[in-house]
């Protein structure tokens, strides 16, 4: 009886061992060593800018994958260097982008048509008429691009207007997907002056609705030449060619949406 | 036919597996916070307990019942044997997974290990055993029960999501407020209690 117990669960137990082990030795899974090591390199702030899970899969992207070696924005050009390096690939960083949010119609400015009592959330309020503003193209001010910031750089002011801090965005461009206006936009982190409007309304519609926005009126493409186009009835920066004369272009903007933004004024 | 049918509600509708033999609290407590991974530990349960049941089965059969190849009455081994196996097993397909399956063991690779010791698998494999259950009756057993454990789970799930966002009394938040609704619901399912006679 007690030879019988032993061999039956000492058997059980060595054939159950002996799988496992065999097992574990033959269907073990090899991992590529340079996708850890890659992922050390990368950044660690898994934002999912770069189109990928976050920071460890786009690791395994680019190794296993051969995926751009350039998709990493918050890194810079520092951490393009190290990737670079690593894979051993030659890699140009272009100039870091931060988001911004074009619209200057804070609460003060641009008015409101009814009272939104519903989620506090642009793209819950945007699908009620319009959204709660005058200014059909106006930032609502609810904060759901600075929940989607991974790093706190937007601030929702206390005019409710959203207004992102260009030294501390790490180019994700999370909240510019987000954006059910679509006013936010990447520009470059050494350009300081733009234009505060998304409106592609007629000048007298504008009017009606805020009091900084943009109205068509051209003054900005005539003094500022080719570094202001115009798409519509909306003057936007060309972001390739600087502003000869800025003063006298802001200046001049009978709108006053044109504004240089002061690097601590958002502070 | 028919003994199959009754098979499964049984084991889904009025003996089912959490709310009416309470068997399986833990994960049924602990998975419950949210819907997917609720349905991602519905998942490996599923699979689990359908091949457990196989397994135990066959051990039972084949080398602890008197007429096994020892000969002799080795049933008393059954549930040291049968969480030997059953731990081992689910091991064995956890690494089998990884390797031909890397999104089905991204899906369910977390819940695999948890399984291991979850007492509705071992209720399942004894239950075969006391009902006499042939081999694919076990089988259809096991993936019934299973699957009464997932509708118990999802419904369950649902409840708890719905209630943390009505926002209960203090003292009653968390886990004091999904006691009451498994409660509640274990009451909701001896409805069923006449279904099968």
């Amino acid at each position: 009886m007690i030879v019988a117990t032993t061999v039956a669960i000492g058997g059980m137990g060595l054939v159950c061992g002996v799988a496992l082990a065999m097992a574990a030795r033959f269907l073990a899974v090899h991992e590529d060593p340079r996708v850890e090591e890659l992922t050390e390199i990368l950044p660690g702030a898994n934002c999912g800018g770069c189109g990928f899970a976050g920071c460890g899969e786009y690791a395994k992207a680019i190794i296993v994958d051969g995926a751009e070696v350039t998709l990493c924005a918050p890194g810079g050009a520092e951490i393009l260097d190290n990737i670079a390096a690593f894979m051993g690939v030659e890699a140009e960083a272009g100039e870091k982008h931060v988001a911004i949010v074009l619209c200057g119609g804070d609460n003060a400015k641009a008015p409101r048509r009814f009272d939104y009592n519903g989620v506090a959330d642009c793209n819950a309020a945007h699908a009620v008429d319009g959204g709660d503003k005058k200014c059909n193209h106006g930032c609502l001010g609810y904060g759901s691009c600075a929940r989607a910031c991974p790093v706190e750089a937007i601030e929702i002011t206390g005019t409710g207007i959203a207004v992102v801090h260009p030294e501390l965005c790490i180019g994700c461009r999370k909240c510019v997907k987000t954006c059910p206006r679509f006013i936010i936009e990447m520009v470059p982190e050494s350009q300081a002056t733009h234009v505060f409007c998304s409106s592609k309304d007629k000048g007298p519609i504008v009017k009606k609705a805020c009091q900084v926005g943009c109205i068509g009126c051209r003054l900005c493409v005539k003094f500022g030449g080719e570094s202001f186009e115009m798409d519509g009835f909306l003057a936007r920066r060309n972001y390739e060619t600087p502003i000869e004369d800025e003063d006298t272009v802001i200046d001049k903007c009978p709108g006053d949406c044109i504004v240089r933004q002061e690097k601590s004024a958002a502070g | 036919m028919a003994s199959y049918f009754l098979i499964i509600a049984g084991a889904v509708l009025v003996n089912n597996f959490v709310l009416t033999r309470f068997l399986g609290i833990c994960p049924f407590l602990g998975v419950s916070k949210k819907l997917d991974t609720a349905l991602g530990m519905c998942g490996a349960v599923i699979f689990v307990m359908t091949s457990a049941s196989a397994v135990t089965w066959g051990v039972q059969r084949f080398l602890l019942a008197p007429e096994g190849v020892f000969g002799k009455d080795l049933r008393y081994l059954q549930i040291i044997a049968f969480i030997l196996i059953i731990a081992s097993f689910v091991q064995l397909v956890d690494i089998a997974m990884k390797r031909f399956s890397p999104n089905l063991h991204g899906a369910l690779g977390i819940f695999l290990p948890l399984i291991t010791t979850n007492c509705a698998v071992m209720g399942v494999a004894v239950l075969n055993v006391q009902l006499e259950y042939n081999f694919i009756k076990a089988v259809v057993f096991g993936f019934a029960a299973a699957l009464g454990f997932a509708v118990a789970l999802v419904i369950f799930t649902g409840l708890r999501e719905k209630i943390d966002r009505a926002n209960p009394p203090k003292a009653f938040q968390g886990v004091a407020i999904a006691l009451v609704t498994a409660g509640l619901l274990s009451l909701a399912f001896m409805g069923f209690a006449s279904l099968v006679k």
